[in-house]
């Protein structure tokens, strides 16, 4: 029906003098993957930022499904159908890994004001099904703190599949994996959003991972919008080249782990 | 109109000493990120120190200033010494456990002085060349006070310097605004904190000292003085020096001219200010994001899980022995005792709720179980009540005020909204003590006796049973989806918010049911004692829930009720056998929080899970 799932037009953002994110716009097609890249400090985590609600645009809107949602908080996004995973993973770490997933699964059902339940009886079910999903079946009922970082991401992944999203934002999934680890993530990103017609936006350093799962690719520096197109057309695109410097078009991958 | 004048000056003078104690306990928040709540004890033994050193020295300026300064110089020492031998062991452990044992530290210096000096008021010496007054404006204005509004601001000319001039103030600077610096200090880390507490215990011991010609000097002035400096520090903002100069001039004249405009209500003023800046600048005139950060609540480790069933047994059998002993009790002092501790362990389940699960620490807990008292109290006494619907009306009551105050404490964060509970346990504390004709002030409510049927042995079942459906009320909404959501609110608000969580409506919604059971337990405690005094909702009886929650442990549900007992069992016992129990308590407490940083429950889950590992 709408020709993009999620839209954004001009959005800007200024961080004291720093224009982090500087009209920027451009449209997640249903159902694709499309990778947002640029160097470090580029405003891809801010860009995420502003699409989600946490942090409010100086300028510009976003629409999701053709409605507007600029400025609304980010838990009333999560409840139009975003799902959202972080840089640095956030979850829960008092909790098991079973009960992050059915925690998230409880508020989309609307399910959190209930005090007399256990929460425990609620779906559990459905929390090791999305979790068998991820790959994370055997670790259900470990700790969240004790988790290897991978499987953190995996645990961040289920989270935000909870509500059924239209659109997931995932801003470097793979950060901090091991290469091996990586491909196996994105190909099940891949599959899950073929299988539920869901869209994806992703950041990414690891151009391997880029170019074999992106749909099309935007290239972000300092802020601008600087190329737009399929992974080939990216690839070839001169100035993009000269943003990255002739590295043969291999950003460092390992520096973004600790970076926000 | 020189009436105004002096009051003006008078302010000034206080002014100038709140802002040599504020400005210690500022600078040692802001590198250290401890609530050091021993602050007002360090310028508690200025006083006293000084009192001795001058009493000793040669009489004329020599001896009165040099006591003075060494008396400084000796305080900064003990906190030095304070600092090596506590806190820098515990720097890892929650930032609550470190609270406790500042706590520790109160009692502990509070028993010494009363060792060392006695119960009775000093009356130090005057100021030698300082006795008389000067003409201003034809009116006498004593010398010694223009003397100390001088000093508060060369005090603050030489910090700043001392800051911006200094590597080491470099190095303060830069701790205070940025957490990862001190980790990336390593060596020097240690030395910093020393030095820093070193300094800010200094300046607390030269503030209590150069009160000496000015007032007496007694065991009140810690807890009087740790309050108010905690509103100075909190309204500056936290870690801001010229912050704790504003609020000191601020608070000190407002106290001189209250005095002057609003005589009833001098007490709550300052309170009423710090709310008012809290409400409309979260962190206070000069606050700064980063330092904020510093949850006094956050707590790091996850909840322990499900307790080992043979644990769960045992609490079981302990009940089971709390409710069909009792008959065979011989005397009332035992079934009084074992009520105290039936209501001590509901009212520290309710605050344990908000500040487990929920992550806020509250300094003002007692407003909601003083309310909660009050409220039956009253409705026995104006309306002749009877007992079953007064207790009812208890809950109520406080839940009421905890939506009001709620709402605004709980859009804050860390030491912030701690305070802000503080301000309005104050607030309701002063109606409590001033409204006279409602609540007979001081002489409180008399004669909320127990309906004819409730004998001592009855009210003790009744207070059990309270007790124990509410704190098990209490643990399953803790595990029911409302309770988790609360939790993932503490652990991580971005993600909480991430998944469609309202993260000010739970922490809200978690405020009006600790309020509702702190309620009902001072409901019960009305009843018990058949009356009641605004100390029920003082600062003391505060500070007493939060010792039972952070002896007890923050990560367990049986925490708190553990907590409650151990410290109502021990306290019990102590006032009997000692008039120096809080030297005992208060070093059983720091031993405790030093040997187990768990809490007793965590330590005693260890304990029995290490056993059968061997
Ligand atoms: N909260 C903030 N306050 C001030 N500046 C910020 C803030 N967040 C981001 N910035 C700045 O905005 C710019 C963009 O940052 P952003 O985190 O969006 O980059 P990024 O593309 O995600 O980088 P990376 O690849 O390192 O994650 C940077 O210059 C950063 O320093
Ligand atoms: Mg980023």
């Amino acid at each position: 029906m709408h020709r993009f799932t999620l839209e954004a037009q001009g959005i800007q953002k200024s961080f004291g003098g720093v224009r982090a994110v500087d009209q920027v716009s451009f449209g997640v097609r249903a159902g694709e993957m499309l990778a947002l890249i640029g160097p470090n400090g580029a405003g891809k985590s801010t860009c995420f930022n502003l699409l989600n609600g946490h942090l409010r645009p100086d300028g510009g809107r976003v629409k999701l499904l053709g409605q507007d949602i600029t400025g609304l908080a980010p838990r009333k996004v999560w409840k139009r159908g975003v799902g959202r995973t972080f840089q640095i993973t956030a979850t829960f770490g008092s909790m098991t890994v079973r009960e992050n997933v059915q925690l998230a699964l409880q508020s989309h059902r609307g399910e959190l004001g209930r005090l007399w339940t256990p929460s425990w009886r609620l779906r559990g079910g459905q929390a090791d099904t999305l979790l068998e999903r991820v790959g994370l079946a055997g670790q259900a009922r470990r700790p969240c703190s004790v988790l290897a970082y991978g499987d953190l991401k995996r645990v961040e992944l289920a989270i935000a599949l909870a509500n059924n999203p239209r659109l997931l934002l995932m801003d470097e999934p793979t950060a901090g994996m091991a290469p091996q680890e990586r491909v196996g993530l994105m190909a099940l990103v891949a599959e899950v959003a073929r299988e539920r017609g869901m869209s994806v936006l992703f950041t990414e350093h690891d151009m391997d991972v880029v170019f074999s799962h992106a749909d099309r690719v935007l290239v972000l520096d300092r802020g601008r919008l600087i190329a737009e197109g399929t992974p080939d057309e990216v690839r070839a695109n001169a100035l993009v080249q000269e943003v990255y410097l002739g590295s043969g078009f291999e950003p460092e991958p390992e520096a973004e782990a600790s970076a926000c | 109109m020189e009436n105004l004048l002096l009051q003006g000056l008078n302010g000034l003078a206080s002014a100038s000493s709140l802002f040599l104690v504020a400005s210690g306990l500022t600078v040692i928040f802001g590198v250290t990120r401890i609530v050091n709540f021993a602050h007002g004890s360090l310028y508690m033994l200025g006083a006293y120190l000084a009192f001795s050193i001058v009493a000793h020295l040669p009489r004329g300026h020599l001896g009165f200033w040099g006591g003075i300064v060494l008396a400084a110089l000796a305080v900064g020492a003990i906190g030095a010494l304070l600092e090596v031998l506590l806190l820098r062991r515990i720097y890892r452990a929650p930032e609550l456990f470190q609270l406790l044992a500042t706590f520790g530290v109160v009692l502990v210096v509070q028993d010494v002085a009363l060792l060392v000096w006695g119960a009775q008021d000093l009356l130090g010496p005057r100021a030698p060349g300082l006795r008389g007054s000067v003409e201003l404006l034809g009116l006498r204005f004593p010398l010694y006070e223009l003397v100390l509004i001088g000093i508060g601001p060369v005090v603050l000319g030489l910090l700043l310097l001392l800051f911006k001039r200094t590597r080491w103030g470099t190095l303060v600077r830069a701790a205070t605004q940025d957490r990862e610096m001190v980790g990336a200090l390593g060596v020097n880390q240690r030395w910093l904190f020393t030095s820093v507490f070193f300094l800010g215990s200094a300046l607390a011991g030269l503030a209590g000292a150069l009160q000496l010609p000015r007032e007496s000097v007694n065991l009140h002035m810690d807890l009087a003085t740790i309050t108010e400096v905690f509103v100075v520090v909190v309204v500056g903002g936290l870690g801001s020096l010229p912050g704790a100069a504003l609020a000191a001039l601020l608070i000190g004249e407002l106290h001189a001219f209250g005095i002057l405009v609003f005589p009833k209500i001098t007490l709550v003023l300052v309170f009423l200010v710090m709310a008012v800046v809290l409400v409309i600048r979260p962190r206070g005139l000069f606050g700064r994001a980063q330092v904020a950060q510093a949850a006094v609540a956050s707590v790091a480790e996850p909840v322990l899980g499900r307790a080992p069933p043979a644990l769960k047994w045992l609490g079981f059998a302990a009940l089971l022995v709390a409710v069909v002993a009792p008959p065979f009790l011989a005397g009332d002092y035992a079934l009084i005792v074992l009520t105290d501790m039936a209501i001590a362990v509901l009212f520290a389940a309710s605050l344990h709720f908000i500040m487990g699960p929920g992550g806020m620490a509250s300094f003002g807990h007692a407003a909601y179980f003083g309310i909660g008292a009050y409220g039956a109290a009253l409705l026995t006494k104006w309306f002749a009540a009877p007992m079953l619907p007064a207790l009812l009306a208890a809950p109520f009551c406080a839940g009421v005020a905890g939506v009001l105050f709620g709402f605004f404490c709980v859009r804050l964060s860390g030491v912030y909204s701690a305070m802000l509970t503080l301000a309005f346990a104050q607030i309701a504390w002063s109606v409590a003590f001033q409204w006279v004709e409602i609540t007979g002030g001081d002489n409180g409510v008399l004669g909320v006796w127990p309906d004819p049927w409730a004998t001592k042995l009855n009210f003790y079942w009744l207070a059990l049973g309270c007790s124990v459906v509410g704190t098990l009320a209490l643990r399953r909404i803790a595990l029911s989806p409302f309770g988790y959501a609360l939790r993932a609110q503490r652990d991580n608000t971005l993600r909480a918010e991430a998944i469609g969580i309202n993260a000010f409506g739970m922490r809200w919604v978690a405020f009006v049911l600790a309020a509702g059971f702190a309620g009902v337990a001072g409901g019960l405690f009305a009843f018990a004692k058949g009356s009641v005094f605004p100390t029920a909702l003082d600062i003391p009886r505060s500070v007493d829930a939060l010792l039972m929650v952070l002896l007890g442990g923050v990560q367990t549900l049986a925490g708190p009720v553990l907590g409650a007992l151990a410290f109502t069992g021990l306290h019990e016992q102590l006032v009997r056998a000692t008039d120096y129990w809080r030297l005992v308590l208060g070093a059983v407490i720091l031993l405790l929080v030093l040997a187990f940083p768990q809490g007793l429950a965590g330590a005693v889950r260890r304990w029995w899970e290490g056993r059968r590992h061997a």
